[in-house]
């Protein structure tokens, strides 16, 4: 009994690596601390009832926040063990084997499990505030959303300790990721780990599709909307077109391993290059589905802070839309030397190509922005102009690999390593980082320290160059992507040393930041305001942190930056404060659903990963049961009294007569 | 802002690190530094298409600078300020014109390139082209020259000036296959055989390698290509054939195991080995460009 025990538990956790080990420890540690100073202080209930079964948008966008930086965090250490297996030639400090899987969990982590969540962090936290309405359109199936990213992400990340993690690479390109080549867990727990939280990405597409078209404030047409919403409804729409090919992309997968299928296998009439083709299909349009919002988040800060309006209001969302529709139609840009012929190359070339026109458009429509204004360089404002140089630079690195018979030269070369990650930091968490520091006093009432963000800044883009540039040049003298070691001979070492002391900077100023965070809320000072940046959109009319209800009064929108023009009017003496009848307000109730049914989809995940079907099916039964509870609950919802409004605007410092 | 002498003290070293970074050791640029007419012209197109989009790019980072110079707040400046100036049909028509411009003309480079470049096109030589056929193993390149007769492991010699045509395939995961300073790569995918011209016109060591991942050993599949004159690699095939031992059926199987490899030499090959191994997948992955799949002949044990 005793043995077989030891065999199963063996086989079951990952052993054999320090590493490894070292970080079991520190798990089942955080495990005991959380849990005990949860009981201590008798938080348990407080934790169920506010957080993990709310339905409200701020507090799931806070949760999404809080997920994606632990997240980053992960995929950080990732990227740090990586660059130091390579900082010098010939090194051991990582075999091929795990060198694999972390450069595997560290593509995924950061662009499913980070880059993402923070998107719908953002996009929770702000959208609705932005568009005037007190919800998004489906709180539910918000909770829900959230949820089943949680899980799948939790799925994801116990691959590391427990059966091996993927070592396929980020997209599992077959037939390396079949069952011929791949036959332990890891492949699994990846393509479910993705499967649950994608659905939840896709609900949330549809959910803010429907935000953005249906809740506006009145008069808001869509031509006054702010411009971050039309990115998101941009980015919306890509999701939701993009996800049910990843969906299905990762089903057949799942089918060949676990049901003997042979779409993607080497032999039994497979194609393993449908995968590639497909799985770029979602993949591509992925990239813009995260870099769309940032775009957004520039234009809001660099007109905010520029206190001048948007330029070019009508281009920037014209180019939007474009961009979202032209980045469905140039997949096979990621396999130029897969010998489509000339023809198929030429044309993904130039599609791809096009997509810079609309993407310069608006880095010069944020400059005339800037352009005769009074720009102040608050932390969110000094990550806006930073990114341009960096995203600029990117972009143009984008339109070389384009050309599609130069790109036989750059493909699968540390210069592609180098333009994805220019242009995804940059663009992208950049750009997210610059709306956390925006919108911080929004989500929590508080701004963070400048002094401290400014170190932040500094230290991520030092680091950014040192470690990126480099290997471009890497590229340029032969080295490909993806190897664990290389030789003296090559002549590879210096850059790589350079690029490693660049992660490390990178990963100080992570640090930085978290202690930006925790130095700010020890020394926090309340914002009484609202509105310290003096911004233009409506999330900066009510209180900081929002009420929970967010708007005690619907707004009135006439114009585009509609709360700038009232500020402007008030000054005037044009308008006052306008006397408002308060009515009673319609919310949504909590729900516990959302998590039990997310754990079952966990259950059914980790059952199919082990072919364990004792745990699968009761697993999808309680995920059915779930369904039918929720379908017949007709309690869900409940109206705020106007006593309990004035009396939370009280607190908040606003007297509504 | 209010830049701290620290900032600017960090901008000046950083701003020294990326001038120490640019001019580096030139000769490690092996894809800037290419042997042979397919790398020659992608060189060429790498830096065309630089040059072009850098007609954009530095007037850009200019003008980043100098707006954000310029339009600072602070006390006393004289530059101007219009908040709501928003629109100018003028100025919008100039920036999506330009970047429509440049675009277009790296877009016509590209699409010329793309056809003339394509990797299957035979290239122009009075010299008759020699075929070399490699496979991608795991984790180890085969080549097998079908008209020498002789076999290769993580090497291949081949004649300067004389267009080598590759024909690549996959008995393993999809791979790449690629000599950066010959031209550009191709994948070597099961069940297909495609085609990669190039040409090596300096005698010289070349690097090769997989350049697209396929698991545990993929990092050790570097391979020598070297050009040689054709008396040495006549000289060369005919050492090759005399002083090696045979490939059989078996000893392929036996490559086509998991694990690394040294550089080994056959001095034959079972007849048809090649095609075999593109046909044992799947016969109908054959685009038009792929080489021409005859049915495996007569396999020698």
């Amino acid at each position: 009994m005793w043995e077989s025990v030891k065999e199963f538990a063996s086989e079951f956790f990952v052993t054999g690596d320090p590493l490894i080990y070292g970080a079991d420890v520190s798990i089942v540690l955080s495990i005991i601390a959380v849990v005990s100073v949860l009981t201590y202080f008798k938080k348990w209930g407080w934790l169920w009832r506010e957080w993990l079964t709310t339905v409200d948008h701020k507090k799931i966008g806070i949760m999404y926040i809080l997920a994606s930086v632990l997240m980053l965090f992960r995929g950080g250490v990732d990227a740090l063990l990586m660059r130091a297996q390579l900082a010098m030639p010939e090194m051991q400090f990582l075999s091929g084997d795990h060198y694999n899987q972390i450069f595997t969990t560290h593509g995924v982590i950061m662009i499913l499990f980070m880059a993402m969540p923070l998107m719908f962090g953002l996009f929770n936290v702000i959208v609705p505030l932005q568009l005037g309405a007190r919800d998004v359109a489906f709180p539910f199936l918000n909770a829900l959303s959230f949820w089943l990213f949680f899980s799948g992400a939790m799925l994801f990340n116990l691959s590391f300790v427990i059966g091996g993690s993927p070592d396929a690479g980020w997209l599992a390109y077959p037939p390396y990721s079949e069952l011929a080549f791949n036959p332990g867990p890891g492949q699994d727990f990846y393509i479910w780990g993705i499967q649950i939280s994608g659905i939840g990405s896709l609900m949330t597409g549809i959910n803010f599709i429907v935000t953005i078209l249906k809740v506006r404030a009145p008069g808001m047409t869509l031509m006054k909307m702010p411009m971050f919403s039309w990115s998101v409804l941009s980015s919306c729409i890509a999701i939701v077109f993009a996800f049910p090919i990843l969906t299905v992309t990762l089903a057949l997968l799942f089918i060949d391993r676990y049901l003997g299928g042979h779409f993607f296998t080497l032999d039994g009439g497979g194609n393993p290059m449908m995968y590639i083709n497909l799985i770029w299909m979602w993949g591509h349009p992925e990239v813009y589905i995260i870099v769309l919002p940032a775009f957004g988040i520039f234009s809001e800060i660099v007109a905010t802070f520029s206190r001048k309006k948007l330029f070019g209001y009508k281009s920037m969302v014209f180019a939007m839309i474009i961009i979202s529709v032209l980045s469905f139609l140039v997949w096979a840009h990621h396999f130029f030397t897969m010998g489509s012929g000339a023809d198929v190359n030429a044309f993904f070339a130039v599609t791809t190509m096009l997509i810079a026109i609309p993407t310069g458009v608006k880095v010069f429509n944020w400059l005339f922005t800037m352009f005769r204004g009074k720009i102040t360089f608050e932390t969110p404002m000094l990550w806006m102009v930073g990114i341009i140089p960096n995203f600029v630079i990117g972009g143009m690195t984008g339109v070389l690999l384009s050309v599609a018979p130069a790109d036989f030269q750059y493909h699968n070369s540390y210069f592609l390593v180098a333009h994805f990650h220019q242009v995804i930091i940059a663009g992208v968490v950049f750009g997210f980082f610059a709306g956390l520091y925006y919108w911080w006093p929004k989500i929590f009432g508080f701004k963070l320290n400048e002094r401290i963000g400014r170190w932040a800044f500094w230290l991520w883009n030092i680091g950014f160059y040192l470690c990126f540039m480099p290997q471009y040049a890497l590229g340029l003298m032969g080295m490909t992507r993806r190897l664990y070691t290389y030789g003296w001979d090559k002549g590879w070492f210096e850059m790589n040393l350079v690029s490693t002391i660049g992660a490390v900077i990178m990963g100080a100023a992570f640090l930085v930041q978290i202690w930006d965070i925790a130095h700010s809320i020890k020394h926090m000072k309340r914002d009484t305001t609202g509105d310290p940046w003096n911004a233009r959109t409506l999330e900066w009319s009510i209180p900081s942190p929002a009420p929970f209800y967010n708007f005690a009064v619907m707004p009135q929108v006439t114009s585009q930056d509609d709360w700038h023009e009232r500020k402007l009017r008030i000054e005037q003496g044009l308008e006052k404060p306008a006397k408002v009848e308060l009515e009673p307000i319609h919310m949504p109730k909590n729900s516990g659903i959302p998590i039990v049914m997310s754990m079952f989809w966990f259950f059914v995940g980790f059952g199919l990963i082990f072919d364990w079907l004792w745990m699968a099916v009761p697993g999808f039964i309680g995920v059915i049961a779930c369904m039918v509870v929720h379908s017949f609950n007709y309690d869900t919802d409940y109206y705020v009294t106007v006593e309990e409004i004035k009396r939370t605007e009280a607190e908040a410092g606003r007297v509504i007569t | 802002m209010k830049t701290s002498k620290t900032v600017r003290c960090m901008s000046f070293l950083f701003m020294f690190i990326l001038l120490f970074l640019t001019t580096g050791c030139a000769d490690n640029y092996i894809v800037l530094d290419p042997k042979g007419p397919i790398g020659e012209q992608q060189k060429d197109l790498m830096i065309l298409s630089t040059l072009l989009t850098l007609i954009v790019i530095v007037p850009v980072l200019i003008l980043t600078f100098v707006i954000v110079w310029r339009y600072r707040d602070r006390k006393g400046r004289k530059a101007k300020y219009t908040p709501n100036w928003e629109h100018s049909t003028k100025l919008e028509i100039i920036w999506w014109g330009i970047p429509i411009i440049i675009i277009t003309l790296i877009g016509i480079v590209t699409v010329r390139y793309t056809y003339s470049l394509e990797p299957s096109k035979p290239l122009e030589s009075e010299k008759k082209p020699i075929t070399i056929q490699v496979t991608n193993l795991d984790w180890k390149w085969l080549f097998q020259y079908p008209e020498q007769g002789i076999a290769t492991v993580n090497y291949v010699q081949f004649p300067e000036d004389v267009p080598v045509r590759f024909e690549v395939t996959s008995d393993a995961p999809m791979n790449s296959f690629w000599i950066p300073q010959l031209g550009g790569q191709i994948y070597a995918m099961s069940g297909m055989s495609m085609t990669l011209y190039l040409q090596a016109d300096e005698q010289g060591e070349y690097m090769g390698s997989g350049a697209n991942f396929t698991g545990k050993e993929f990092a050790k599949m570097f391979f020598t290509a070297n050009a040689t004159s054709q008396e040495n690699f006549d000289q060369w095939v005919n050492q090759v054939k005399h002083t090696s031992p045979e490939l059989t059926l078996d000893g392929y199987k036996e490559l086509t195991k998991q694990g690394t490899s040294d550089v080994r030499y056959f001095s034959t090959f079972p007849e048809g080995l090649y095609e075999m191994t593109v046909t044992k997948y799947a016969a109908s992955h054959n685009h038009g460009l792929s080489t021409r799949v005859q049915p495996p002949a007569r396999v020698k044990e």
